[in-house]
């Protein structure tokens, strides 16, 4: 077959793949879940506490988990849907026409579970991945420490060997959602005389083995999404352990690129409305139409072209990615504009908001819905390495800058 | 959307790129400068260009040309921007081109294509009449008279106007738009070459009572305004590319700078202070390419492009600016100087930043088709 009628020939296997996909979601998304996310406490994160919102939110969950579609890339084997790269995007297109909300949110898809494919071996992943498809584990990351945010490889939390078993004790912070969370992936330092990036291990382990506490902290967004996690003697079966004893660092960054690949993804996408169409709706209109406060106009403009071009990059990265072209070290570029370009987004929808985005406690700003998500996209440039510190590695592993 | 280029396009872009660097390095710009060279181009240049499709690049193969995308066209136009070689690329091969192509008038298509295509004629497209880029407000007026129109009214900025062969005329025809072609030595027409700051072509022309035939009439009416705005996003799409094309030059230069320069007994690219600046600068840049990759192939896709294009030429707009700001300041004092090139950079970017709207009028227009 010649190349042309090759690329005619999966044009059209993949066309026939985007009305089989519609059909399906048509006949098994409900119409619960093609109304658009409100806010954080519509997302559905499963585990064994899972709360749903309503039987329609249980049962995508158990259709898509069924699927493997919440994990269309992984293969079937671990629970996965098997699909191919240009698939999946025809999936996520068809998702999107329909309006289909996520169904399943989770740590595990994006953090854990590409780390595992790579790094875990057949009876992680039998174990695990399947586990983390169907939404039955919810997992949280114990990564950052007091002493270790910005140095994650200088962290101190300890786990020694004895036997089959290691003994964990030490401290974690910022763990998102580690009281709702079922398992903990987490790094522990197993050399403590080696050099800081060389005495890193990869463990896995149940948060409720005795000597595991967490202690939500309160934000200024009111708000408690992060916690204080503690260890004290907890003992984890030896075949947890993710890759080799010492080598946990490089299991740590290959999650951590996917980490910012999520936080760069984020964003309010939950109207289609342009900022500027609210902000005109609801600030009010000139003579000629356009909103009416001249200067704001003009900051929510450039706002949006930046907007634009970002959702460009982000597709030209998804592109160059199937292309085999990208720099494995790009997820820091987009990391740094995405979260610097949502807390523009909500500067800007607080301004918009003017006195009424102001009220806290209130059933006309929805309890400080605004308000709470602007606080919250602070930590976009603090979380998942600060955008500091991806400005350092776009400047080391990138432009190749002498001594950063 | 592919927003990668395919294997010809990468071809092209590395035999733009070796052909540019090697015979119309940005030296070939000075010494055009320092000669008051009164075409302002080389037409024995424009003519290799020529033999390797930069000309015809746009018009399609009945007529001589390549008939190749926009995308195609941004490829060579970016190569253009790394060695800020003065040709007439812009006013001829894509603006012109493409509005007589666009036309559907056989008769100037048959007329000029093929003389495009060979590199045979240049065409200058007549528009702006303001300091500022104003396309919705003509001032230029089209009376009807005995057998035709006449022609009365003063443009601006007229790229590579001291050089055309044809002038392509925007005019307010009663109530509505009319694009005339005009030959530049047609009685009443006065051209005026302004030496810019950049050192490449523009012109003012003024038209006083000039007679035209009913052929010269291109396009009126809803037909004509519509055309126009097709026009100049693929011109904008063009000056994007030529935007990212100098400032992908002007950051190497400054990134190799950065890893030369020794002070305080080290490397400058050491300093956190200027590695973060260089690494926004790099994140600015592939923002730009990619906003300028969907433009391109948005309007290759016939598809309404209009967003786009002014996402793109606003990005590329003010990363260009500030990719040669950082270029002169990093580069420190030898940035101030004429004998080093980075002035050149600066200066040819003022100028492709004002070409068809500036990062201001293009977020306003995005903006107002936004519907705020």
């Amino acid at each position: 077959m010649s190349s042309s009628s090759a690329a005619v020939a999966e044009a059209a296997e993949l066309e026939s793949f985007r009305r089989e996909a519609r059909a399906w979601l048509e006949a098994n998304c409900p119409p619960e879940m093609r109304t658009p996310v409100r806010s954080e406490d519509d997302y559905c994160w499963g585990g064994r506490n899972a709360k749903f919102q309503s039987e329609a939110q249980r049962l995508w969950l158990e259709r898509m988990g069924q699927k493997g579609w919440t994990v269309p890339t992984w293969p079937r084997d671990y629970g996965g849907g098997g699909l191919s790269k240009e698939q999946a995007k025809v999936l996520q297109q068809e998702m999107g026409k329909l309006g289909c909300r996520p169904a399943l949110w989770s740590f595990g898809i994006w953090m854990l579970g590409p780390a595992l494919l790579r790094y875990g071996n057949e009876a992680q992943k039998k174990e695990h991945l399947p586990k983390i498809a169907r939404g039955e584990i919810r997992w949280c990351q114990g990564y950052s420490e007091p002493n270790a945010g910005s140095d994650l490889a200088s962290l101190g939390t300890r786990a020694e060997e004895n036997g089959d078993h290691f003994i964990v004790n030490g401290q974690k912070v910022w763990t998102s959602y580690a009281d709702k969370a079922d398992w903990i992936f987490c790094l522990t330092r197993t050399s403590p005389n080696a050099p800081k990036h060389l005495g890193i291990s990869f463990l896995l382990f149940d948060m409720t083995t005795p000597g595991v506490s967490t202690r939500p902290i309160l934000l200024i967004s009111g708000k408690s999404p992060f916690c204080e996690t503690f260890f004290d003697n907890v003992k984890v079966p030896a075949e947890n352990l993710v890759g080799e004893k010492n080598k946990g660092w490089e299991v740590a960054k290959y999650l951590l690129a996917h980490e910012r690949d999520m936080i760069s993804g984020i964003g309010d996408r939950t109207s289609r409305k342009p900022m500027g169409v609210l902000a005109a709706d609801a600030i009010g209109r000139d003579a000629e139409g356009r909103l009416d406060d001249p200067a704001l106009r003009a900051e929510i403009a450039r706002f949006e072209v930046d907007e634009a071009a970002f959702a460009a990059l982000m597709a030209r990265a998804g592109a160059l990615a199937r292309a085999g072209q990208i720099d494995p070290a790009f997820s820091s570029v987009l990391k740094y504009y995405g979260a610097e370009l949502n807390k523009r987004r909500l500067e800007l929808r607080m301004s918009v908001g003017g006195a009424d985005a102001l009220e806290w406690e209130s059933g006309r700003s929805d309890e400080g819905a605004v308000a709470r998500t602007w606080l919250r996209t602070k930590a976009n440039s603090i979380e998942g390495g600060t955008s500091e510190v991806q400005l350092n590695i776009v400047s080391k592993r990138i432009l190749n800058l002498p001594g950063a | 959307m592919a927003l990668v280029l395919t294997e010809e396009q990468t071809m092209l872009r590395d035999s733009a790129r070796g052909f540019l660097a090697a015979e119309a390095p940005v030296a070939h710009l000075r010494a055009l400068r320092d000669q008051k060279d009164a075409k302002g181009f080389a037409p024995a240049l424009w003519q290799r260009c020529t033999e390797m499709g930069f000309a015809g690049v746009l018009v399609p193969e009945a007529h001589g040309g390549l008939g190749l995308t926009l995308t195609d066209a941004a490829v060579i136009a970016e190569e253009i921007g790394r060695t800020l070689t003065p040709l007439p690329f812009l006013s001829t091969s894509v603006l012109g081109a493409r509005l007589i192509a666009e036309s559907g008038r056989e008769d100037l298509k048959g007329a000029w294509l093929p003389r495009i295509a060979a590199g045979q004629a240049v065409v200058a497209l007549a528009l702006d009449e303001a300091a500022r880029h104003r396309p919705e407000k003509i001032a230029t007026t089209a009376a009807a008279s005995a057998g035709g129109t006449t022609l009365d009214g003063e443009k601006v900025l007229v790229v590579d106007g001291h050089v055309a062969d044809l002038l392509l005329v925007v005019a307010k025809l009663g109530n509505g738009t009319a694009v005339f072609a005009v030959d530049a030595k047609a009685k009443g027409v006065a051209i005026e070459r302004t030496i810019m700051l950049d050192a490449h072509n523009a012109a003012r022309v003024r038209f006083s009572g000039v007679s035209l035939g009913r052929e010269a009439l291109v396009a009126e009416g809803e037909a004509a305004a519509a055309l126009v705005e097709r026009v100049l996003d693929t011109g904008r799409v063009a000056i994007a590319a030529e935007l990212l094309g100098a400032a992908e030059e002007a950051f190497a230069r400054t990134l190799a700078y950065l890893k030369e320069r020794q002070q305080f007994g080290r490397k400058i690219g050491e300093f956190q202070a200027l590695q973060h600046r260089a690494s926004m600068l790099f994140c600015d840049l592939e923002l730009a390419r990619a906003a300028l990759m969907q433009a391109a192939e948005r309007m290759d896709e016939g598809k309404d492009a209009r967003a786009a294009v002014s996402v793109a030429k606003a990005r590329c707009c003010r990363t260009a600016n500030l990719a040669v700001q950082e270029g002169v300041q990093m580069h420190g004092g030898i940035g101030m100087t004429d004998a080093f090139e980075m002035g050149f950079f600066m200066k040819r970017v003022r100028v492709l930043q004002e070409l068809l709207g500036d990062a201001n009028y293009h977020d306003n227009r995005l903006a107002t088709l936004s519907g705020y």
